[in-house]
Formats: structure tokens, sequence, C-alpha cells
């Protein structure tokens, strides 16, 4: 079972929500941090970390005695990470996303790929959570391959969440992809949404069933309840806005730790999504014709 | 010989577009000739990455030798450099008619190097 943690728009809160929801499930549970571009569940789970691998991205090299300069790597790519200029062609590996396209559609068989080093995957343990994070290097453009790299790491038992990255774009779609639900985390501004139709918007066209979390609730907010009303959206929880949640965040505690009587809260969280799943599941087997995901 | 100008506009009034790979259009002027035609950058305005290179690309299919434009990145400019087109910088704030006359009279200088960073890496 995978539980992706997504939002439209940053900062909303859905490392807390990873990380707390993490802790409230029994075990066998995994945790990956797929926000490469700054993972931060480490702060509030604190594993020990004791697996590092490097993670790498196919790009192009050409063996010029073999090319015959027809340009038809370059008119393939839509990257324009391989140009021909009735030369040799120029690679330029940052731009590359490693698709393999250029491979393929070469006559002579003149490339061939080697593997170009984007960030490192690092797995370890927190209590009784089984933790894997990505962590893009620095000046780093490539996000989506080391994501589907941590997320080869989906336990085949139990259940696994996926901490997503923002936004609606490339790496949130490699996030999100074959899971089985998502849970987008708002909050009650003009703001938040707006990013939360683009989210709801994106999970409808990936066919991906989902429910809405609203962090930082005050009973003046209603923008983000009546918008998932009107919508059919399930609020699964409302985290209200409470100085000592933002008091533990700040200090890198676990809200469930922090503030128990919330505990309950994330374990209605775990038993909603949990039941939501497996009923979408009851009504569409996996094996039948409407799988959720995307190809 | 066949000079290729970034242009914000499409006559020899506009003024020179800065950029050279997000360049609003190309103006592609005959030194013999005198005359002028102007050339779409769409493709390069429509990359999601890689407008420099794509944009070289243009400008290599056309036959052009040279490039007048405001700045160069180092994609583009590696490009460029492969496909034999020597590159004037720093004509941003010229209109592109007094462009091709400096370049004319001599008095632009080639670019040894990419000017600006690039977008990625």
């Amino acid at each position: 079972m995978i539980i992706a943690i997504a939002s439209g728009k940053g900062g909303t809160g859905k490392t807390t929500i990873a990380a707390n929801l993490a802790m409230c499930l029994q075990k066998p549970i995994r945790l990956l941090d797929c926000d490469v571009e700054e993972p931060n569940c480490h702060i509030f789970l604190k594993p020990d970390l004791d697996g590092s691998e490097r993670a790498t991205l196919p790009v192009p090299v050409i063996n010029e005695k073999l090319c015959n300069n027809c340009g038809e790597c370059g008119r393939m790519c839509q990257f324009n990470a391989i140009v021909s200029l009735k030369t040799k062609p120029l690679v330029f590996p940052s731009l590359c996303h490693g698709c393999g396209g250029c491979l393929r559609v070469c006559p002579t068989g003149a490339i061939t790929e080697a593997e170009r080093e984007i960030g490192t995957v690092e797995t370890g343990t927190s209590h009784h959570v089984e933790f894997v994070q990505g962590r893009l290097d620095v000046g780093e453009a490539q996000s989506p391959p080391l994501i589907r790299a941590v997320k080869q790491r989906i336990a085949e038992e139990g259940v696994t969440i996926i901490d997503c990255p923002p936004g609606t774009s490339c790496p949130v779609i490699a996030a999100v992809k074959g899971c089985d639900y998502a849970v987008l985390v708002t909050e009650s501004t003009p703001f938040g949404l707006h990013d939360l139709k683009l989210a709801v918007d994106t999970m409808r066209l990936l066919r991906l069933d989902f429910g809405v979390v609203i962090n930082r609730t005050t009973s003046r907010d209603a923008m983000v309840r009546e918008f998932c009303r009107k919508e059919h959206i399930p609020v699964l929880l409302e985290i209200p806005d409470d100085r000592r949640v933002a008091e533990a965040y700040s200090r890198g505690r676990l809200i469930v730790e922090a503030v128990p009587e919330l505990r309950e809260s994330f374990e209605r969280l775990c038993s909603s999504v949990i039941s939501r799943i497996q009923s979408h599941n009851a009504a569409s087997p996996p094996c039948g014709g409407s799988a959720p995901g995307v190809s | 010989m066949k000079i290729t100008i970034s242009s914000q506009g499409n006559t020899l009034d506009s003024m020179v577009d800065p950029r050279f790979g997000r360049a609003a259009q190309f103006i592609l002027y005959d030194t013999e000739t005198q005359k002028f035609e102007v050339v779409s950058n769409e493709q390069s305005l429509n990359a999601a990455q890689g407008a420099g290179i794509k944009a070289a690309e243009t400008l290599s299919s056309l036959g052009s030798g040279v490039l007048i434009t405001g700045h160069c990145g180092p994609n583009a400019f590696q490009t460029l450099s492969a496909a034999g087109i020597a590159i004037y910088t720093g004509a941003d704030g010229l209109t592109v008619a007094q462009a091709i006359e400096k370049f004319k009279a001599g008095q632009l200088q080639t670019a040894a190097s990419s000017d600006v960073r690039g977008h990625w890496k």
C-alpha cells in the first residue's frame, strides 16, 4: 500500500503529515522522502542512516568513428541535450533526461550510454520506521531520476509513505505515479486554495484517488472546506492553528509526541486512508481495467 | 555574407534583443544584397530548456556565418563555435541597423567566450 503526501503549495505541512503518519502506523512501515531537493523528514524522525548509494542517470556518449553525422539523434531529442550541425554531435549532459531515444534512433550504433551521478539515496531506521531519502547534488536540475531511484525502495509489504516535492510538475508526477492514494495537504489561505486546485486537477488527470488535510485551521477559515464540499473531496483531517504545534515543529519534534491529543487525530487519518484504499481496490482490483496511475 | 542579429522587432529600426537563445526573433541580413529577412525563433522560445542550443541550430541551418547579439551563454557559445559561426556580443542598446553599420566598420569585437552563465549547470 503506497500513500503519497503531496500539495500544490510548498510549506503547507507535507513533511509534518508524512513523519507523524509514519510514526502512527504499525510495522512494517517505510517512509520515502522524495522531496529530494530539500529532504527534511530526517529532521523530525532523526533516523540512524546506515546505507548510502549514489544514483545515476544514463547520458549518451558518441563513438566518432561510427558516427556519420546524419543528425537523427539531435532531431529526436526534445530536450536539446544533443545536437548535430552536420558535424559530430555535441552532447550537453546536464540537459539530458536519460530517455535513451538518441541511442535507439542512431542508425550506425554510434551512441552508447555512460552513467552521470546526480545524487544519493540514503537508508536507515527511526524507531519502527524504515527510512529512505534522496538527496540531489547541489546545482543539479534533474530530480525525477533520483525520485525514481528512491522509489525502487518501496516496501513489498506493509505501508509505504512517500513525502512528495511541492508543486504539480515533473518531480511531483514522478513521486505520485503508481501510488494507491494521495493525501493533499493545504492551508486555508488564498494561495493554499489556489495551489490545491492545481493539485486536485493533477490527481484527477492521473486518476489517483485523493483526500485533503487542512493545516493550521481556525474557526474563521471556510474557503478550503467550501471548495472540498462543492467538489466532493473528502477532508481527512484538520489540524488546528495551535502554538504548541508550531513550537514542536520549530524544534524538530513530532506533533504526536509534543501534542498528545493530536495523536488520536493522526491515528484516525491512518485508518481513514487505509480503508479508502481498501474500498477503492475492492471496487476496482489492481488487475482490472482501471488501475490507478498513468502510463 | 549572411549575418544574423537577435532582434526585438521585425525591422532594421528594432532594438537588438539582448538575449540570444530566447530572442524575440532574428534578422538575417545579407551584406552583399543589403536585404534582410525576419526569421522566427519560435522553436527556441517554446523550448523548456536548451533554447540557446536550439537557436544556434537555427542559425547554422540558415547558413549564417556571423551572430550579433547582446549576451551569449556557455551552451549556445559551444554550439555556435562548433557550427563555425563568429559571435559578437555587447550589441544591446543598439538598433539592428546600427549594429550592422558597426559590424561593417569593424567596430564590434568577437567574443572569445560566453559572457553570461548558463541557466542549468
